[in-house]
């Protein structure tokens, strides 16, 4: 079975790169503004002077949800599996899954970056930070 | 503009499941019961405006849809941006018919994802794939728990939403859906993506409908026999995926009412009967609080003991909206608030004057007001 993997291109590749090292990584401007998903122009001046830059690894979640069907394959025999919004401390936002029982997920609660392979293939998943 | 220009025709093909039949072919059958509807001749149309469909991406969808109507527009085109591009056509039609670019505009919409493709609201939501991200539904589902964490809302608050949408669709001999729910109903129904029950979810249908746009006079030119004047409209639109939202809690309806409110020289008070955009149960309490209906976090007492049921202090979705009539996103809601301000709706609201029209497009990405007046 297939799994969805990303299709990473020159913008998307250092994102990728950076948890290959087991980093998370996002684009910072001159003009002060952070983001993700990858840009070749930062949204908030327009301006292409603009780096990558490791994050900390820190985060809260923001909303989430649980799957109860699988809406591909590779995920039939993980259901039920969430999904989340997590903001990093530096700003950035982006979709994981966070490794923790769903019962205990709250807006606002703590989680670091667990970097995870799937199919060889390095994603940012996070899991609750330690108390 | 207030009241210049009218809806002076509706017409809906049949909703549920038209297998065999192309979207093209359904939009044009809505337009021809729209023009018998106004009793105006096709000759007198001069601009189609046409949401695109969500079931199959075309190029030149409107060129090709106003061929097979044998109608060479002045004016028109095809709109991409979701349930909100049915009111957006309408707005782009009066507009255009005050600048005297065009008279008499065809504004519809027709959709076949029920027997033809699906694919597009089981879509992978591109790289974020890779995190099981799939579905409209569960984007929906990300803002109704933000909400559900911020405001702690009981269940029964989406709950009363879909009962009052069931019982309305169950009166409605055109509704695709014609089995009411109670509250126990819709508690003990299935997740489809947790928070959202099997009952928060809008149906998935085949179908067109259309509506007749002209100027007040050029309606009285042509003896149209029960034109609507259109009072007021407004849109936004938050350019932010869900993910990068700021605020999942609160919608672009805040400022599409308040442009619309102010256009049409009235407030929340003054509405007699709402249809509001329910793809998911979610938007109708977000919609209510963003219009002013109940304050932030309020609509969970809004909708109890059945005050947005027929009879209530403001009835909602009087046709069964897209949880019951017809999921076919956003112009049958246009056509029951023409219907409850002529007065010949089946579930009619006394003394309806003001009706109000909401749609929605994207997972909450562009919100589009109309207001309708008697
Ligand atoms: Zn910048």
């Amino acid at each position: 079975m297939d799994y969805p993997l990303p299709q990473v291109t020159p913008l998307t590749e250092p994102f990728w790169g950076a948890l290959r090292r087991g980093r998370i990584a996002f684009q910072a401007c001159a003009c002060g503004h952070r983001w993700l998903p990858a840009r070749e122009a930062c949204p908030r001046c327009l301006g292409t002077d603009h780096r990558w830059e490791d994050g900390s690894g820190r985060a809260q979640v923001v909303s989430w949800v649980v799957y109860h069907t699988a809406h591909h394959d590779a995920f039939k025999d993980r259901v039920p599996y969430n999904v989340a919004i997590v903001e990093l401390a530096e700003g950035p936002r982006l979709i994981t899954n966070v490794r923790a029982p769903h019962d205990t997920l709250r807006v606002g609660m703590p989680v670091v970056l667990a970097v995870e392979e799937e199919a060889g293939f390095a994603l940012a998943r996070f899991a609750p930070a330690a108390a | 503009m207030r009241g210049k220009a009218v809806i002076a025709g509706i017409g809906h093909t049949a909703f549920g499941k038209q297998p065999g039949r192309d979207t093209v072919a359904l939009n044009v059958e809505a337009c021809r019961r729209a023009l018998e509807d106004a009793r105006v001749p096709k000759d007198a149309v001069d601009a189609v405006f046409v949401k695109t469909p969500t079931s199959q991406r075309e190029l030149m969808y409107g060129q090709k849809l106003a061929e097979a109507l044998g109608v060479q527009p002045r004016m028109g085109c095809a709109l991409d941006q979701g349930g909100a591009a049915n009111i957006t056509g309408i707005m782009l039609a009066v507009m255009a018919i005050e600048a005297g670019q065009c008279e008499v505009a065809l504004c519809c919409y027709a959709d076949n994802p029920r027997s033809g493709s699906r694919q597009v609201y089981a879509r992978p939501r591109g790289d974020d794939a890779a995190y099981g991200w799939f579905s409209t539904a569960a984007g929906y589902a990300m803002i109704h728990q933000a909400y559900a964490q911020r405001y702690k809302p009981p269940p029964e608050a989406f709950g009363a939403v879909a009962v009052a949408c069931r019982a309305n669709g169950a009166a409605n001999p055109h509704a695709q859906l014609r089995k009411p729910i109670t509250m126990d109903d819709y508690l003990a129904a299935p997740w489809v993506v947790e928070p959202l029950r099997r009952d928060d979810c809008c149906l998935v249908s085949d179908g067109a409908a259309a509506v007749v746009v002209m100027s007040a006079k050029r309606a009285r030119e042509l003896g149209v026999p029960a034109p609507v004047p259109i009072l007021g409209f407004g849109q936004g639109q938050s350019s932010w995926e869900i993910t990068l939202r700021p605020d999942l809690t609160t919608t672009e309806a805040k400022r599409a009412a308040a442009t619309a409110f102010a256009m049409a020289g009235v407030g929340p008070k003054d509405v007699k009967v709402a249809q509001i955009y329910d793809c998911f149960t979610v938007t109708v309490l977000m919609t209510l609080e963003d219009y002013g209906f109940c304050p932030p976090g309020g609509a969970a007492d809004f909708v109890r003991d059945g005050r947005i049921a027929i009879g209530g202090d403001l009835p909602v979705n009087t046709s069964g909206g897209l949880l019951s009539e017809t999921g076919m996103p956003g112009l049958q809601l246009v056509l029951e608030g023409v219907r409850q301000i002529r007065g010949t709706a089946v579930s009619q609201v006394k003394g309806a004057d003001v009706a109000l029209v909401t749609n929605q497009g994207g997972t909450m990405h562009t919100h589009a007001t109309l207001i309708l007046g008697g």
